[in-house]
């Protein structure tokens, strides 16, 4: 029964040693699927590379599947699992901030560790510009305090909040990435670019 | 040494939920970035300026919260991000000191972009309590609400600005 931690079937210290395995898997998938390239990750806004919009919501669903999979059979108890609090104004304002900094630097962290673990100078100035995002925050969060714990909605799971069932939402997410990757495909033909090859076969 | 190509992005999508099931799986929690640049930004300032993170109620709460920063899930998984990418990189023969940019922009733009949109998703991230691996991807396959607000709002507005910062990729 997992989650294993969570369940004291595995140590604090081994939990920690698994999130360097989960993260050696984590950084190795991100960088084989050109993650660490600043160009391809933009370029899924021009359309000329939609690999991020397809390994994205593969990983999504294949995530939401699974998790529903091992309920069914009792390999875990969802219960138990972290489920991100909302805070309806921070969770807007905060993904819009993201988005800005996304196309103007090309990478999100993850990414922009990983692609500075191969050699991108690029990359390693966004690392460097996350410390003093991060920073200006801290210091200054009494100036965002409210804004930060504003509109509290607890933790609700998107299917509760519809009043629907775990399975219809998560097969509605398959329809809907189904959708996405083929407008994905279609983009990259229509808006591909002579000075950019990562993704022709 | 030639570059080898990448993988399909379909097959890469399952072993990255694969990785996000064990995750869950073994620790009960999924992946996260933004949450390890935390750890080090308080760790770094406790270590430089002790004083006014005694006196500060942020840091306070934090610490309270968090006693050994460094010692957390989130930075035990970064470090394995870097060795995990590392390896690709090594294997895919694409290990290189480089900047990597639009042909049509000198490095030095590049550069001052690449700091400023650290800067805005540093701020954001913690805002938003989680960047596009904890608050998104990680959200949005255990269902939460704020994982899909978290998205839409992440690649919507990139989208929308998309027009604005065209010269500094296309």
């Amino acid at each position: 029964m997992g989650p294993l931690y969570v369940y004291d079937i595995i140590s604090e210290n081994a939990n920690f040693f698994f999130a360097f395995l989960i993260g050696i898997g984590f950084g190795f998938v991100l960088e084989i699927n050109g993650f660490s390239s600043s160009r391809r990750l933009a370029g899924m806004f021009y359309g000329y590379d939609t690999t991020v919009l397809k390994v994205f919501f593969t990983a999504a669903i294949v995530g939401a599947v699974g998790l529903l999979f091992m309920s069914l059979f009792n390999w875990i108890d969802l219960s138990s699992i972290y489920i991100n609090p909302t805070f309806l104004w921070s969770t807007l304002g905060g993904g819009a901030i993201m988005g800005a900094g996304f196309i103007l630097g090309g990478y999100c962290p993850g990414t922009s560790v990983c692609a500075a673990s191969i050699g991108k100078l690029d990359a390693l100035a966004f690392v460097g510009g996350i410390f003093i995002g991060i920073f200006i925050f801290t210091e200054g969060f009494p100036l965002w305090e409210n804004f930060y714990n504003a509109k509290y909605l607890g933790s609700p799971v998107l299917s509760e909040y519809l009043g629907s069932s775990r399975g219809v939402l998560t097969l509605l997410m398959i329809l809907v990435a189904l959708g996405m990757f083929w407008i994905g495909e279609w983009a990259e033909k229509r808006f591909a670019r002579d000075d950019y090859k990562l993704n022709q076969k | 040494m030639k570059q080898k190509k990448y993988m399909n992005p379909y097959v890469g999508g399952v072993l990255l939920g694969l990785v996000l099931i064990m995750a869950f799986w073994i620790s009960g929690r999924g992946l996260g970035a933004s949450g390890a640049s935390k750890s080090v930004v308080v760790t770094a300032v406790k270590t430089i300026a002790p004083k006014h993170v005694e006196n500060t109620a942020f840091y306070i709460d934090y610490m309270e919260s968090h006693p050994k920063p460094m010692k957390s899930w989130l930075v035990f998984q970064m470090l394995g991000v870097v060795v995990g990418g590392f390896l690709s990189g090594a294997i895919g023969g694409r290990l290189k000191f480089q900047v990597e940019k639009s042909p049509k922009i000198t490095n030095r733009t590049r550069i001052i972009f690449a700091v400023l949109g650290g800067i805005l998703f540093g701020l954001g991230s913690q805002l938003g309590r989680g960047c596009t691996s904890g608050s998104a991807l990680t959200g949005m396959a255990v269902l939460s609400l704020s994982g899909f607000l978290s998205m839409a709002m992440i690649f919507g507005t990139a989208f929308a600005l998309a027009y604005f910062a065209r010269k500094l990729w296309i």
